[in-house]
Parts: C-alpha cells; structure tokens; sequence
C-alpha cells in the first residue's frame, strides 16, 4: 500500500484580489470596511484572508459594553491587589469578583460587596444581546437565513439561566457565577455538592450527552468531509442542491459502516441540533437546581436510578436536610 | 433491498487489507469484510458477558446494572469470572471490536476512494478508552483503577476519582480538554448553523453560496476560515478535546497523586514574585 497525502494542510497558497464580499444592499450610515491583509498561518488550515469587517452601530454597541465588562473586571482584580502589577499577573488566575452575599437578597449593594458585579453583569448581557441582534441583522442583510443568531440564543438560555434567571427565583444575586478563572470552578464544584451531585440530574447527563455528541459528530463530520475533498467535499451547498460523487461516497461510507447515513443537507441539521441542544438541555437542568429539586442523589433514588448507600452508613445522614434548615 | 438507487455502482469487489475475496460482501446495508467478521464476533462476546454478568448482580433496572473491575488486592492478574473477570474479558472484547471496527472503516473507505481521516479520528477515541482501562491501570499496577461499565457506575466512578484529586477542575490538562469540547461544540454549531443558513435562505431568496458564507464571517468577526478549512478546523478542535481527555486523567494517579489545586503552586512559588 502507498503511503499517499492525505488532506490536512493547504501545500500550496494561490493569492488573486482581496474578496472584500458579496455587496450589501441598501444605504446605511455604516458600512463593510475594506481593510484586508493575508495570513500565511491561517492559509495553511484554512482561508489565507483576514478582513473585511463589517463593525456598524450594534457591533461598536457590543464591543463597547463587553469592553467596558472586561475592563471592569479587571480594574476590580486590581483593586484587590492594591494595584500591584506583579501581584495582578501572580493571582490573576485566584482573583475574582464575586456576587453580594446572600443578605442583599435582590436589593443592590455597595460597590465592593457585589455592586461591581451587578453593574458588570449588566453591561456584558448588554454586549451579548447586542452581539445577538448583530448576528440576526447580518444574516438578514445577507438575504441568508438565521441559523447562526438561534444557534447563539441557545448559549444565551444557558448564560441568563445561570446569572439572571436562577437567582431571580431563588430571590438573591449571590447564586450567580463570580467572574474568575478557578472562581468559577469552585462554584461549580460548589453547587453539584450542595445539590447531592449534578451527575445525578438527567438534564446534565443530557447535556454531557450532547457536549459529547457534539464532539463526535464534528470529528465524524470532518473527517468525513477531509476524506471526500479531493471530490469536491468541502463545495457542500453545491453538493446539497446538485448531489455529486463526494456525497454519495460519504454517505454510502456510513451506510456501509453502521446501517444509516445522514446526506449533505441532514448532517449539518444533526450538528445544530446535537450543539444547541448542549446549552438547551443544560440550561433546563441548572434552572431545576435548588428550585425544584434540591438534592439529585436523592432524587435519583427516588426514581429508582440509583441506588441507596448501603447500611454502613450513618442512615441520619442520608434524609434531606433541607426542610429541617439543615440541623 | 436496502439499496439506496446510487449505490449499485460503488459496489464494487476489492480494499480489503486481508482476506481477499472471502468476507467481501454485503449484508443488508452493511459491509462485512474480515473485520466485520472480528467485530460481530467481540461484540456479541463482549455484550454476552455483560448480560452474563448482569444476570449475578443484584438487579435488572437499566440504569443500575454494573459490571466492576477487580478488586485492588488483584494487581495486575487475572481473576475470577464474578470477581471482576467478566469486566477484564468486556475490556479486551471491547478493545477487539473497536479496533477491528476501525479497521473496517479503512476497508471501505479504500473501496470508495476516500482518505483515511474517519478510522485515523476513530483512532484517538480508541487511545483515550486504551488510556482509561489499559495505560493508567498498568501505570498505577492494577486494573481496579479501570473504570465499572454501568450506566450510573461509571458516573459514580467519575465523580470518586475526581474527588480523590480533591477538586478536579484544576486539573490543566483538565482545563484544556474542557475548553477545547466548548469550541468543539460552539464551532459545531456555527458551521452547521452557517450551512443551513445559505441553502434555507429568507423567504424568497436564492439559495445563497459559499461567497455569502465568507461575507456573514467576515462582516461578523472579520475572518471566514472558508469551507474546507472549517472541516479542518473541527476534526482538530474535537480530537484535541478527546486527546487532552486522556491526557488528564492519565497524569492523575502515575504523575501527580496530591491534590490538583495544589498542583498550581508552582507558580505562586516562582522565583520572580516569591
């Protein structure tokens, strides 16, 4: 057998003119830049083309607020270190602004005890929103449809779930996620515990499932694409609307591996389902925590999916604490 | 037949890496080949022995079911069928079946004149299960450090042995494998949200094309890494997820047995601020 190329970096890069992009209809007060440069790293795995960039009054809107957020951020870290640059660089990944502690409820609370992080949370749903009307515009602009911005609402269920939804219901700010590196981590580690360990919630094994999922059908996905380009794989819209040898091969891969095959157009319906669905099911299953269900174990056991611990342990130990506050 | 009306033509004799002619065939949709042949043989062993195994413990609830390792006391020896052996004969089995699985796909896609990039993919997840049940076991001297096959059990499994580590989160090659199955996920979406975008276009559009592709990336972010660079990029983005995957949990235990936040003193300990 000859060892033959198999596609994986671009060998040869062909330059013509900049493609500064299908022309946008209408007059508005902004416009596409036509500012391009090349990129010899980014020609090696894909398009050597950076640019043009279309900024217009959302996406200044947008980066502006998520600036203003990260720069906040940022300012409140150094603030925690006395404004040491060495000491900023040391802790960064330990520094956190952290939500107003349970007391505050829902009210707003000074500065330095939380009221940094509301206005931070503030401006950055600002940016995403924002980010998100950009994305549905653009698409329009383009006459194309709004896969992108519903596919990116999915992830803002998940994000307003977790900072704006959950601690409305559960009536205070400080169940909302700190904006730190391991911060973060420890939240999350600290929530499964309190709630008798997430792996139990079906909506985070769903969500896994699809975390997961997604992994397995972009390698199955790209590999397959990768396998049929010297076909003219990669012209996939020419291949939905006027199927070539590449599809049939693809498909007639899969069908002869397992059974099944999605076709050109199906495959990429299996992956935003599988990636929305991430988010979708992830969201439901933070939203449930300590609002409806507030330990898993037990639930699990209830439901008959997992078992009871054996009898070596202390059984007091095993009733919900919650409805006697914990003693 | 289950024949979809293209296909009689790629049905053609020939790729096959061993046995000639012999398993060249079809059954239903599916091709047979040598490794056909291997991986109903371990699978249907492999799921026998779990149904075997099943059948001694204590429950028949789907969710419950667990087929566990050997106890520690084993080492690296063989046991006793209920003792774990049934466990140790699914992991080879399993072995068996993905990479004759594997195989196979090499098989057909040389039949149909496609690269090897699927069964090469297939090839890192093989390595991340080898890494679980094989590598870290022999590393750490027994296979007890493999993990139980139960739907629950391994869950279980993930959550004992992450804690063993106090908090694994703060694992780095954790970290790495975490952040690269979000980009997986999010470059997913966008691609597959991309592609269906042009060819279900607003009501009465055109079918766009991948030049209005270019154009939505560029306007959105400035660069559109182009159709098949976006291929590319995802079977990167999801191998490096599964590889880094096997990485973290195989430097937990043989390299590194405190606790993982631990780990990071290192660099509060670094010369220049300490």
């Amino acid at each position: 057998m000859m060892i033959e190329y198999q596609n994986i970096f671009t060998r040869v890069q062909v330059h013509g003119n900049p493609d500064l992009g299908v022309p946008l209809p209408g007059k508005t007060m902004f416009s596409r830049g036509t500012k391009t440069r090349l990129s010899y790293l980014a020609g090696k795995l894909g398009d050597a083309q950076i640019g043009p960039f279309y900024l217009g009054f959302l996406g200044l809107a947008s980066i502006m607020t998520g600036l203003a957020a990260f720069v906040m951020i940022g300012l409140n870290y150094w603030a925690q270190v006395n404004w040491s640059p060495m000491q900023f660089v040391k802790q960064l990944f330990w520094l956190s602004v952290d939500p107003p502690a349970p007391e505050y409820g829902l009210s707003f609370p000074p500065l330095a005890e939380g009221g940094w992080f509301l206005i931070i949370g503030t401006f950055l749903s600002a940016s995403v929103l924002l980010w998100w009307a950009r994305m549905y515009i653009r698409a329009r602009a383009l006459g194309m449809g709004t896969h992108v911005p519903w596919a990116f609402a999915a992830a803002l269920w998940l994000f307003f779930v977790l900072g704006f939804i959950r601690p409305l219901i559960m009536g205070s700010w400080s169940e909302a996620v700190p904006y730190g590196i391991f911060s973060h981590l420890d939240w999350t580690a600290a929530f499964s515990i309190r709630y008798g360990n997430l792996f139990y919630n079906p909506f985070h094994m769903l969500s896994i499932a699809f975390l997961y999922g997604s992994a397995l059908l972009f390698a199955m996905h790209g590999a397959t694409i990768l396998a049929v380009s010297r076909y003219g794989g990669d012209r996939e819209i020419e291949q939905i609307v006027d199927r070539g040898t590449a599809s049939e091969r693809a498909a007639l891969f899969w069908r002869w591996t397992m059974g099944f095959n999605a076709t050109m157009e199906s495959i990429h319906r299996w992956a935003w389902w599988f990636a929305v669905l991430c988010p979708l099911t992830g969201g439901i299953g933070i939203l449930l925590t300590g609002t409806v269900v507030d330990n898993w174990y037990l639930w699990g056991v209830k439901h008959g999916i997992a078992p009871m611990y054996p009898d070596y342990y202390d059984p007091a130990m095993l009733s919900d604490p919650a409805p006697t506050g914990g003693n | 037949m289950s024949m979809l009306n293209f296909e009689r033509k790629y049905r053609i004799r020939g790729g096959t890496l061993i046995g000639g002619d012999l398993f060249d065939f079809w059954v239903g949709p599916f091709y047979v080949g040598f490794f056909g042949v291997m991986t109903a043989f371990f699978s249907i062993l492999g799921t026998a022995m779990i149904l075997y195994g099943a059948s001694l413990g204590p429950t028949w609830n789907i969710w419950q079911i667990n087929i566990a390792p050997p106890d520690l006391s084993y080492g690296l020896a063989l046991a006793p069928l209920q003792e774990g052996g049934i466990w140790q004969i699914v992991t080879a089995c399993a072995l068996g079946a993905f990479g004759s699985w594997a195989l196979r796909e090499v098989e057909i896609s040389r039949k149909l004149g496609m690269g090897l990039h699927v069964p090469i993919a297939f090839s890192v997840a093989i390595f991340a299960y080898f890494t679980l049940v094989v590598i870290r076991p022999v590393l750490l001297g027994a296979w007890g450090h493999g993990f139980p096959y139960g739907i629950l059990s391994h869950l279980d499994w993930v959550s004992n042995v992450g804690y063993q580590y106090l908090h694994f989160h703060y694992n780095p090659a954790h970290m790495i494998a975490v952040s690269f199955f979000f980009t997986t996920t999010l470059a997913l979406s966008l691609h597959g949200a991309l592609v269906l975008s042009a060819v279900n276009p607003a009501q009465g559009e055109p079918v766009k094309t991948a030049e209005h592709e270019n154009a939505f990336f560029r306007d959105a972010i400035g660069y559109s890494i182009g159709t098949l660079g976006i291929h590319r990029l995802g079977l990167f983005l999801a191998l490096a997820a599964v590889f880094f995957s096997a990485i973290c949990i195989v430097i937990s235990g043989p390299f590194w047995t405190q606790s993982w936040p631990e780990w990071w003193s290192w660099w509060l300990n670094l010369p220049i601020w300490s």
